[in-house]
This record gives structure tokens, sequence and C-alpha cells, in this order.
């Protein structure tokens, strides 16, 4: 008999979406849904604040990737009121940014994605969690607490918070940077990368080795990627840059944030709260179909790593390497966004030790003199979930008057659609079923950490 | 023995969650000894609708200890509120959404219906879409916080709380302890100089940083309202300050108020502007004076703005 299977909620993510899995008569997949559950309204409720007030409202988006929002939202402002941040300002607020990336990767890879992996996907689910994790590899466990929590502490006491941060302001940073407190970021800094590198043997090694056949084929689907790069040499970047949108047989072209609405639109279905982004300069439509897909593209980790002409860190420069090496480019395979994302942390770590070597960075000059007023402003950054754009319209006051915002993670709703229908549709056959089978199907969103 | 804890999350960011990871090097005993956690979406799988997702009615287990975050603002949030507070002994709303409805209650301040018909219309989005309706949990008619739904034994705001009081919550909780909580105002906390507020009449907008030696303490640093920005520390609870400051502050940043009020059931908005009017300073400087109940618009603070009738002509 017919029946539908509720994922409910969908768990080890960020967010709140539940999965749907319609079986037919024959207990085979129909169909799937990821549903999206929740929906606040920042677009609409930030109109009518002051515009050097919002990156402190829309932090609020999401308290795992707060300074995502709060800075490009910054960037946006910037460019509404017509300023141009101080060059120490940028490089600050870039410090804090790639920094919290690092946190992020630590925390998506050990706590919500590794216990599939360490305790393995058909585990019990009253293990299959960080606190199975501790139990199974204590020693791993403690590392991996301590080092995501000395990172977290570094950007709260250097920024004030780590958590909702206001230390980036519209026209640069709030407080410059003094050299004691350089000297032990760097410190730390240090210490992350040391761990950085680590976590990414530990992977290659320990899991992407293991679990090769289901990297292989669990929820893959062929798509193509968004990404920021480096303006000069298409090099990796998180916080400025222009964007490259490659079609899955590796053309691309590449535009400025600004101009976005040229290249992307966003589609909606009467089931999920959260809008379809899809590549509308592609004029083709928009299909989720899995043999013949139109319009999609992914973002976040595996898709910077497959738009970057390369990384401008030494360390994750070689390990793109053998990523590109061992799974081409642009690689397909919706697990190896993790793969991806520990390259990133590397780089992440990289990245933040060039920033607090740069002879400028303790500069007292951190904001640029700022008049509020009418304007535009798209602020673009990547956010660990996918590139994240802030549009912002001011009135005459400098208060917001209109908002556009198109959050990481929407761009890879349709994705992930379409690898869980290739999930359930490949694990689920004549009605038989098991909970181990249903987690490799939340894998699969999983990995997009959205 | 271990004692059981639920975790959910209603309308919310998930930053309480972090807040509670960044408990530190406690975490670790907390999270597998002191706790016997049963239910966390962020953390572990426990499913609503049974582990194959074949039951019919949403099931959370029994637990001692329950925390919950987020505002209330569509009909799944108020099931899982309900659900949690028939299970679990001691119901704990932890951050402002969940205790004042924080950040997303500013939603109050306007008419739902016509701003998410605005957010299906924006520039990018293709024409023709409409507010999604198909298995996905309708609206409340405005943003509750969780007090305004079910009882609540405890509260502990904070956006985000702080998480050496998360841990306090717990740990007094286990023991059968009343939990020690900071009652004053960040301003009673704040350690920056008062000299008195001079000639300040109006408040200004923050687009200048404060003034401030780079490096030195904070106790050397003038008081904010002083140096004429608009700070919410003296009508703000405290709880937010980490290595003896409050946190934005620490950044040289004026307070907005993410902890509420003070007063139990305070007003920041009128307690802000009679604290100003009350110094002679002009409270009509003050741009977009709603935007000072951003993070307390549940229990009716935040209301639509009335549209004005044309009057039609007799």
């Amino acid at each position: 008999m017919a029946k539908v299977l509720n994922i409910a909620p969908v768990s080890r993510i960020e967010g709140h979406a539940k999965i749907a899995i319609h079986l037919d008569d024959n207990g085979n997949v129909e169909n799937t849904f990821l549903h999206i559950q929740s929906l606040r309204g920042f677009e609409k409720f930030i109109e009518g604040r002051p515009a050097e007030e919002v990156p402190r409202i829309v932090n609020r988006i999401c308290g795992i990737c707060p300074w995502m929002h709060h800075l490009a939202s910054n960037k946006a402002v910037d460019s509404a009121f017509g300023a141009t941040p101080t060059p120490t300002g940028h490089k600050l607020r870039e410090m804090c940014q790639v920094m919290a990336h690092i946190n992020d990767k630590i925390l998506h890879f050990f706590f919500l994605a590794a216990p599939d992996f360490v305790l393995g996907p058909d585990a019990d689910y009253s293990v299959r969690n960080i606190m199975g994790l501790v139990k199974a590899a204590p020693e791993l466990a403690k590392q991996v607490v301590k080092m995501r929590q000395l990172g977290q502490m570094m950007l709260d006491k250097f920024a004030g918070k780590a958590i909702h941060p206001v230390a980036g302001v519209v026209g640069g940073f709030a407080k410059p940077m003094v050299e004691e407190e350089r000297k032990e970021l760097l410190q730390g800094t240090r210490t992350l990368l040391d761990f950085g590198c680590y976590a990414l043997d530990f992977a290659i090694n320990n899991v992407f080795a293991k679990y090769m056949d289901i990297i292989g084929d669990l929820g893959a689907i062929k798509t193509g990627f968004l990404g920021m790069i480096d303006r000069e040499d298409g090099s990796l970047r998180l916080y400025d840059g222009q964007l490259r949108l490659m079609k899955s047989d590796g053309s691309f072209v590449d535009f400025e944030g600004d101009d976005y609405i040229d290249y992307i639109g966003e589609h909606v279905e009467p089931w999920g709260y959260s809008k379809m982004v899809y590549a509308k300069s592609w004029k083709e439509g928009f299909d989720m179909a899995l043999t013949a897909p139109k319009g999609i593209y992914r973002v976040n980790t595996l898709a910077r790593i497959n738009v970057c002409e390369k990384i401008s860190t030494p360390r994750a420069q070689a390990a793109l390497e053998a990523f590109r090496s061992s799974f081409g480019r642009p690689a397909q395979q919706t697990l190896l966004y993790h793969y991806a994302r520990l390259i990133e942390l590397v780089y992440s770590c990289e990245r933040t030790i060039e920033l607090l070597e740069w002879e400028g960075i303790t500069d007292p000059n951190v904001r640029a003199k700022v008049e509020p007023k009418a304007g535009r402003g798209v602020g673009v950054v990547e956010a660990p979930r996918g590139t994240l754009i802030h549009d912002y319209t001011t009135d005459e006051n400098g208060c917001i008057s209109g908002a556009n915002l198109i959050v990481g993670t929407t761009h890879n709703i349709a994705p992930m659609n379409m690898s869980v229908k290739r999930a359930a549709s490949t694990l689920i056959k004549d009605g038989v079923y098991s909970e181990g089978i249903l987690n490799q199907v939340e894998m699969a969103v999983r990995a997009y950490d959205p | 023995m271990a004692v059981t804890a639920a975790l959910e999350w209603l309308g919310s960011c998930s930053g309480c969650e972090i807040a509670i990871l960044n408990i530190g090097e406690d975490l670790l005993p907390l999270i597998t000894e002191t706790l016997d956690i049963v239910h966390a979406p962020l953390l572990m799988d426990h499913k609503y609708f049974g582990q194959c997702g074949e039951g019919v009615a949403l099931e959370i287990p029994d637990a001692v200890i329950g925390i919950v975050t987020g505002c209330v603002n569509n009909r799944e949030h108020l099931e899982v509120l309900q659900e949690m507070r028939t299970k679990c002994k001691v119901l704990i709303a932890l951050g402002t959404c969940a205790t004042h409805g924080g950040i997303p209650a500013l939603m109050n301040g306007q008419d739902q219906q016509e701003s998410w018909q605005g957010i299906f219309t924006t520039v990018s989005t293709d024409p023709g879409a409409e507010i999604p309706d198909v298995e996905v949990p309708p609206p409340l008619d405005r943003v509750y916080a969780c007090d305004e739904k079910v009882r609540i034994d405890m509260q502990l705001p904070g956006c985000p709380p702080n998480p050496e009081f998360i841990a306090e919550v717990i740990v007094s909780l286990v023991e059968g302890r009343d939990p020690i909580l900071p009652s004053k105002s960040v301003c009673d906390t704040c350690l920056t100089k008062r000299e008195g507020k001079g000639t300040v009449d109006k408040v200004k907008r923050f687009i200048e940083n404060v003034e401030f030696e780079p490096g030195a303490p904070i106790d050397e640093m003038r008081c904010l309202l002083e140096q004429g920005y608009m700070c919410m520390g003296p009508v703000t609870a405290a709880g937010c300050a980490k290595r003896g400051v409050p946190g934005c502050i620490s950044a040289r940043v004026p307070c907005r108020g993410c902890f509420g009020p003070v007063r139990k059931g305070g007003n920041q908005l009128l307690d802000m502007m009679n604290g100003l009017a009350s110094n002679g300073i002009d409270y009509k400087s003050v741009v977009d004076r709603r935007s000072i109940l951003r993070f307390t618009g549940a229990h009716g603070r935040l209301r639509p703005v009335k549209k004005h009738v044309a009057r039609e002509k007799s």
C-alpha cells in the first residue's frame, strides 16, 4: 500500500527541515520532498531600520554563521552610503570572517557529520552523535571540543562577541587591533592550522578511504556550481571577489555580485518556505529532473573548490591538487562536500595567519567617515553554506526602504531535493527500508551542511 | 545517574545551541555524564514520527529538563512547544527569542500577511509565486514568546545567552538548588568611566567610532551614553559580560538591549525614553524609536503601525 515516510526533524543540520518519502503500492519511491519548515521574514522587518543598525540585526538570521550576514550586510550598507572602508577595516573584517569559517568547519565536520562515519551510518541513533563519538574516540572528541573552543574564544575576545557580532561597522571596524592581540591571535591560529592539517589527514585516511563506495554514489547528481574567486588570479576567496558561475561541463562566466540579478533567479514551490535559487542566465528554466536538470547549480565548499583556479595558500593548494587528481574538476559527488570543507579549513587557517602577518593589520585607522544617505548597495560574501547576497536600498535618512536577501543555503535547496530523491530511490526498493537506510538519505542532505 | 534532557528549537537561528557548545571544557562531561540527552535536533537523531517516519503523532521522549529556544511563530512551533511542556518536568526558555520574542518579533510591528506577500515577490523571485502552503506549517497571527503559550519554569534570556549561565542553570537544577544569575542592569556592571552627561542633548547615530585609547582597559573609556551615543545599558538585563565587560562594550560598540528589560515585565522603549528625557536629552533625536523594542516585540509590545484611513467625503 502506498505510504509516506516523514523523516522529521532532519537532524544534525543547522535548520528546520523535513524529508517526506512517498512510496507507491509496491514500496518503491514515487517522489521525495525536502520541506523547509520555517520563515521569519528578515527581508521585510529590516525595512525602516537605520541601515547602520542592520548588520547587527541580520546576524540573527543564522547563529552558526552570524559573521557572514553581519559582514555581507556591512558591505551592502557601505555601498549604499557610498563609503569605502579603510584598508585595515577591510582586513579586520576579513580576518573575523575567515576565522568564523574555521570554527564552523570544525563544528560541521566533527560534531554533525563525523558520527555517521566514525560510528557508522547504521549505528543506533542513541550513539550516532557527538555524545557517542566521545565514548568511541575520547581523545579525538576532547581535541575537537578544545580546538573549536579556542577558535570561538579568540574571536569572542578580540571582537567582543563571537555569536551575533557587532564589531564590523559601516565604514570598517569598531576597534583597531593592538600588537598584544595580534600576537595572541597568531599563536592560536597556528595551533588551529596544525589541527586543520591533522583533521584533513584524519579524514582522508579514516573516512574518505573507508567510505569511497558511498561517496561515489550517495545522493550523487550532476549540476553546475557558483562561488567566489579573486578578481586578479581566480583563486579561492571568501570575503571579497567576483562570482563565477560554472556549468557542469566546466564552462563558466564571471560577474560582479552587484549584477547578481542578471544571472540568478528564485523559484518558489508551494511545499517549502525556502526559495530555490537557479541560474536564470542559462535561459533553460528550472527543473529538478535527475536525468536532465535545468538551471540547477550548487554552492558551498565543493562549489568553491570547483570554480577556483587555485588556492593562494600553500597547504590548502597542495590539498586541492591532490583532490583534483583524484576527482577531477568539477567534482560532482555530493559527499565530497566534506572533503572540500576540510580543504577550506586549512585555507581559512592559513589565510588568517596571512592577514595577521600583514603589516597594516594593527593600523589604528579602522573606520572611514560615513554619511547616511539614499542609495543602493549589494554586499556579497561566501558563507560556509554558500554565496550570500544582501541587497539594500536606503532612503534619504539612510534607513532601509527595500531589501533582497539571497542566503547561502537557498542555492542548494533544489540540489538537496535532487540528492534526497537520488539517495532514496537507490536505497529503498520493494518496500524494504530501515533506520540505517533512512539515515543515509539524511546523510545526502547533511553533506550540504544546510 | 544522568538526568534526562530534551532540547528543541522553534523560530530560531541556532545561536543559542552554539552558545551551549561554547560552554567549553565542561561541555563534554555535561552532555555525556551530567545529562542524558534524549532529544536534540542539532546534535542527535531522535525523530518525531518514529525512527522510520511511520508514526502520525509528533512525539518527544519524557525528560526531566527541557530546554527550548526560539520564538513561536507557526503551528509546528506551537505543537512542539506543547509536546515539550507535556513531556518535560522543568521547562527552560533559553535565549531572548524564547523569553521575549527576540529579533523575529520585529515582524509584529508589521502586517504579517502583507510582509510575507512581499517576500515572495522580490525582484529576483519568479513572477507569479505565492506564499507556500502545502505541507509547511501555517503561521500564527503573530510572533509569541514561549510563556505566552505554555507555562515556563525558568527564563534565561540573551542573544546569545551566556554559556556560563546556561551551565549554571543546568547544574543548579541537577543539584537541586536555585541558580545564581545576574539581576542588575548592563549599566550597573559596566566599568566605563562616568563623568556626568555634560553638554549632550541629542543622541548620535553610530556612524563613527566611539572615543577610546586602543588597548587601554575599558575603565579608561568614557561611558558611551555620555559620549552621546544611544546605549541601552541602563534598561537592559546584565548577563552578557565575559571577561568582566559587557560584550558589545568590550567591542567599543553601544548596547542594543539583547538580554531584554532589566525589570521583570519592563518596557525597554519607555524606560529608555524616560531615562533620556529625565537627563535633558531629546528622545526625538533617536531615529526609529520602535527598533528599541527589537528584542522584545512579543507580549503585545510591538504592533503594526495603524494605517491612516482616508476619510470619505460627505
